[in-house]
């Protein structure tokens, strides 16, 4: 094929800024597609301890998560492309998370907001509370704070909003779902006698390894 | 409002024979108890509720205490004291008596319509493994209800008589009693970055195991 036309140049930005000012939009589907998305993150209405409260505050009008598109807290895990784990999840509430974050359609993300979602926090010693949803869930964006401030879940959402920019529509970038052989079915953890069955998701969460030094 | 001493003077005059006693407290606040045995709890317990100098209308809290089996060194003591003034403890060999442990549901009582409180009850089961039954005093103050829930749940102490006896907080399928002294809870420390106090030995046996065979895979140190 070598006397195939060469592709076309890709545009620089300094070009494509020249053409907006002459009314001329240039994107790629890509662009458009991963704009729209990004500032549509609908949230799941959903919220399991003080987090939730600072979630609260940031929808309302003082924070207004709205000016980024996400106002939209959805009753249904069937409507919401984002799962807020607002809070300490105890063990016993574990499996309903994981069965709410299955019903969610893809895409969707999953922020681990406040150190309980994230480690367990302050109960991370108890036998009662899962040491961080990630054990489960796969989870996008960490946000620390005990509570965290509405400011920083709305920088976490941004940040979100950076990740879903990233990601392409094919290759290795691409979604979860757009990527053969992954799977939107989670395990869900029964009840065991003494603890959850089982601990952990050993294909979503492993413990990383530390190199300790003697005696440590 | 009565002493611990009076209320239980008068529950024996009212019900003669009945086991009733009083735990002193030693603290300052002496907030002493009345011991109640499981066979007359709930008459003692609408007695208290009903008279008209206690008024006892609100069970405020019901908690659980778990007291393990306890060994007491009985020195020998010698019959009369030496008059020789010779070493008297060296004499007799120490006894070990091993107290049974049990546990210790614990009512704290108010009278909304008096204004006084509180008055503290106790029921003590027989042992800490088979005899675990006291009777439910949810029939005479319904608060009790979900708080003797959570004692059966956390302890394990069966209620006799409560109308929904089942765990509350965790769930049905879990077999373990968390607040007492011997709950050895499940393992999982295998993540903690910065392990400190208790929570080191209990870390330290998710390390990883040789660190010989990780620097053999990573090759020498530069």
């Amino acid at each position: 094929m070598s006397d195939a036309a060469p592709a076309p140049p890709v545009p620089t930005d300094a070009e494509r800024e020249e053409l907006r000012r002459h009314g001329i939009l240039l994107t790629s589907m890509e662009e458009l597609y991963n704009w729209g998305r990004s500032h549509s993150v609908w949230p799941l209405q959903f919220g399991l301890a003080c987090c939730a409260i600072e979630m609260i505050a940031a929808s309302m009008a003082r924070f207004d998560i709205a000016r980024f598109g996400s106002e939209v807290f959805r009753p249904s895990p069937r409507q919401a492309d984002l799962l807020i784990v607002s809070g300490t999840v105890t063990k016993k509430m574990a499996p309903a998370v994981v069965r709410l974050w299955n019903q969610m359609p893809e895409p969707k993300y999953c922020i681990a907001m406040g150190a309980c979602a994230i480690s367990g926090g302050p109960f991370k010693q108890g036998y009662n509370v899962l040491k961080g949803i990630d054990r489960f869930v796969p989870v996008d964006i960490y946000i620390p704070g005990c509570p965290p401030r509405p400011e920083a879940l709305l920088h976490g959402l941004m940040q979100l909003q950076e990740k879903i920019r990233g990601q392409s529509i094919s290759g290795p970038d691409a979604p979860r779902h757009l990527q053969a052989g992954t799977t939107c079915d989670y395990p869900v953890p029964q009840f065991g006698e003494h603890d959850l069955v089982p601990t952990k998701n050993p294909a979503v969460w492993q413990p990383p390894v530390l190199v300790r030094k003697e005696g440590a | 409002m009565e002493t611990a001493e009076q209320i239980r003077d008068r529950l024996l005059a009212r019900f003669p024979g009945a086991p009733v006693a009083v735990v002193a407290n030693p603290g300052p606040g002496a907030q002493h108890s009345l011991l109640l045995g499981a066979s007359h709890a709930a008459d003692l317990a609408r007695f208290l509720r009903d008279d008209p100098g206690l008024r006892l209308d609100f069970c405020s809290n019901v908690t659980g205490v778990d007291w393990l089996d306890r060994e007491i060194a009985e020195a020998a003591k010698p019959a009369a004291p030496d008059p020789a003034g010779a070493p008297a403890m060296e004499a007799g060999p120490k006894a070990a008596r091993i107290q049974p442990g049990y546990l210790e549901v614990v009512y704290h009582l108010y009278s909304m319509a008096l204004k006084h409180g509180p008055v503290v009850l106790r029921l003590r089961t027989g042992n800490r493994s088979d005899q675990v039954t006291v009777p439910s005093l949810t029939p005479v103050w319904r608060s009790c209800e979900f708080q003797e829930r959570e004692v059966f749940d956390l302890f394990g102490v069966t209620f006799a008589g409560h109308p929904d006896l089942r765990r509350i907080l965790m769930w049905d399928e879990f077999k373990d009693h968390p607040m007492r002294k011997d709950y050895s809870e499940p393992d999982d420390y295998e993540w903690e970055p910065t392990p400190h106090g208790e929570v080191l030995p209990k870390a330290r046996r998710h390390y990883p195991a040789a660190p010989a065979a990780t620097a053999a895979k990573e090759g020498p140190a530069p």
